[in-house]
């Protein structure tokens, strides 16, 4: 057990605690924040000023009775909310967050803060993300309740969709990158044009950012694309029929793939850790400094933009967004062509 | 050590199998399932082969034949829903007679 | 070279008993999800064979599109089970007419399999070193030696589109303008 070896174990733990505790701090801020937006407190009893509050959710959530529709398929149902959840987590193993670092001199070399370097890390990326589909539609088959598989159908069909416009920007950005790892592609973005402009990807790739972001908030399900878990439309849409710790994976899983699409997004367009004032190993605060703020960003866009109907959703994925990410990706072909990046 | 010879005969059991679920099985839909199988067997083999003569062809294939594959998996299955939606059942022995 | 020894027997165990239960199982369902599980085990060997741009294709396009579009058939079909109460009680092996005659000809299929493999042991057998794994190298390949089968590929893909379009459409959308569909 080399210090190395022990350091890469930890580094593990360190990641897989992280996220669970941004699901949390995630639940505390979209209620906070959505509460400032509408003009009204928000969580402030539990605690001093409702920090507390996601701690008492889960409290509660983990009290409440476990339900199984009789006719539900048992094996699926129950396995429904593990694939959702176990493909949020495993999505982030390959995503780096900071750069060397030899824990103050405690290790013999830098220890990369990246749980597993894949040198296909973001295809990786993608190919989980597609495989968090079968949660959903598992979801929505096995409760046998017809707003579950409506909504279950529905949200699947939309992930679907608008992986396509997700991969097209990826694919932009490593025709610009020269390089599937994201590790490499963070470390293209380091130093400075003419001295103060960072050389972040979005300044080369603004329209692939914004279909990136965009596919990935249709990822995720997330409003203004959340049709398929309206209240108004279909009770909760697929996760109807589940309660206590197995509603909480959804909302678990939903929360980890935000914190994955942001972390993916900040990787690729907004130079990972690299930021001025801080040396290379502090690199991961600036890190959460980005996410964070995309974090934020998604927060923002649920509770001020309306809901999408679903026709519309589907021909916005189809109609608008992947001919504009072709596009996108023909244009940045040939810049890089000719201008020889 | 683990020789080409395994990867070969592992392929070959795989595809033995979906070779089985085509003859035995009376389900539409778990026939083109057990052609996925050979698909992917064959696949198997073309990355091994690729692998022990050092080339990238094998990878080049797979990728072919992955394509291959979703196209006729898509053509399957819309014929498996009209055939369904005639006669409401998946068991080929429904579709013997040689009118529609 | 241990691990890469268990690993393969590992992953080509959960393969083959996969595959098993695919043919196996009644249920439809059951039967797409234990073969996504069977692809993610041949992605692992793929991984063992240094190929991670084949391990990941697979897991994006077979386990991550096709088979979706499997469970979406399954589901919406509503599909029911083939067997009778007859083939409930009897195994295939013992049911008289094609089957038994499927089942031993499948039989005879993988001994003859495994006997013209294991036949050619000894000089092919060990793996060459070094493996042409990077990406870069494969996308080069692809563009320019197989630049044609490439631009094939993508016409076929587009009839093959416009095919299932046309074969699961349902007839009445034939002659009058479609109701909305219900979602």
């Amino acid at each position: 057990m080399t210090p190395l070896l022990a350091a890469q174990i930890g580094l593990t733990l360190v990641v897989f605690v992280a996220l669970l505790s941004s699901a949390a701090g995630m639940v505390y801020m979209e209620r906070k924040v959505a509460a400032l937006l509408q003009q009204r407190l928000g969580p402030y009893l539990v605690g001093p000023k409702g920090l507390l509050q996601p701690l008492a959710d889960v409290v509660k959530l983990m009290f409440k009775e476990e339900l199984r529709p009789r006719a539900a398929d048992a094996l699926l149902f129950a396995l429904a909310p593990i694939i959702s959840a176990t493909c949020a987590f495993a999505a982030f193993a390959v995503v780096p967050f900071g750069g060397d670092t030899t824990l103050f001199g405690l290790l013999p070399e830098g220890l990369r803060l990246q749980v597993a370097d894949v040198n296909v890390a973001i295809l990786v990326v993608f190919a989980i993300a597609s495989m968090s589909v079968y949660g959903i539609v598992l979801a929505g088959w096995s409760s046998n309740s017809k707003y579950s598989l409506l909504g279950g159908l529905r949200s699947s069909a939309q992930m679907i969709s608008y992986e396509l416009s997700y991969g097209m920007a990826l694919a932009a950005v490593l025709v610009v990158g020269n390089s599937l790892s994201l590790t490499e592609l963070v470390n293209r973005q380091a130093g400075t044009w003419l001295g103060f402009i960072p050389r972040w990807f979005i300044f080369l790739q603004p329209i692939g950012f914004f279909i990136y972001l965009t596919a990935g908030v249709a990822e995720t399900n997330r409003a203004p694309f959340d049709f398929p878990e309206a209240e108004q439309e279909l009770v909760a849409g697929y996760h109807t029929e589940y309660s206590s710790m197995s509603f909480a994976m959804f909302f678990l899983a939903e929360y980890v793939n935000m914190v994955t699409v942001s972390a993916v997004a900040t990787d690729l367009f907004l130079g990972g850790w690299h930021g001025p004032f801080l040396p290379e190993s502090l690199g991961w605060i600036w890190f959460l400094i980005k996410v964070a703020f995309l974090l934020f960003f998604y927060v923002w866009m649920r509770w001020t933009l309306p809901r999408y109907r679903y026709d519309q959703l589907m021909r916005f994925g189809w109609k608008v967004l992947l001919p504009l990410s072709v596009a996108n990706l023909i244009v940045t072909a040939a810049g890089v062509l000719y201008f020889g990046l | 050590m683990v020789t080409l010879n395994d990867y070969l005969a592992l392929s070959a059991i795989l595809f033995a199998i979906g070779a089985a679920g085509v003859f035995v099985r009376r389900n539409l839909i778990t026939i083109l399932l057990s052609i996925e199988i050979m698909l992917n067997a064959v696949n198997l083999t073309f990355v091994a082969f690729g692998r022990a003569l050092g080339s990238a062809d094998g990878q080049i294939i797979v990728f072919f034949v992955m394509t291959v594959a979703a196209a006729e998996a898509a053509v399957g299955l819309a014929i498996v829903i009209s055939l369904f939606r005639h006669r409401e059942s998946l068991n080929p022995d429904s579709f013997t007679a040689l009118k529609w | 070279m241990g691990s890469e020894a268990l690993l393969f027997y590992a992953f080509g165990a959960i393969a083959v008993a996969t595959s098993l239960l695919v043919i196996g199982q009644r249920n439809p369902i059951y039967s797409v999800l234990l073969l996504i599980a069977s692809f993610g085990a041949l992605s692992g060997l793929y991984v063992l064979l240094d190929a991670p741009f084949a391990a990941v294709i697979q897991i994006i396009v077979y386990a991550g599109a096709i088979m979706v579009l499997f469970l979406f058939v399954v589901m919406l079909l509503n599909a029911p089970h083939e067997d009778t109460d007859y083939d409930e009680r009897v195994h295939p092996l013992l049911r008289p007419g094609p089957m038994r005659f499927g089942a031993a000809l499948a039989a005879l299929f993988l001994v003859e399999l495994v006997w013209a493999v294991m036949r050619h042991g000894g000089e092919a057998g060990q793996f060459a070193g070094g493996a042409v794994s990077s990406v870069a190298a494969i996308g080069r390949l692809l563009f320019t030696e197989y630049g044609f089968p490439f631009e094939v590929t993508s016409v076929l893909i587009l009839v093959a589109m416009v095919g299932a379009v046309v074969l699961a459409r349902r007839d009445s959308d034939v002659d009058e303008p479609s109701e909305p569909s219900a979602w």
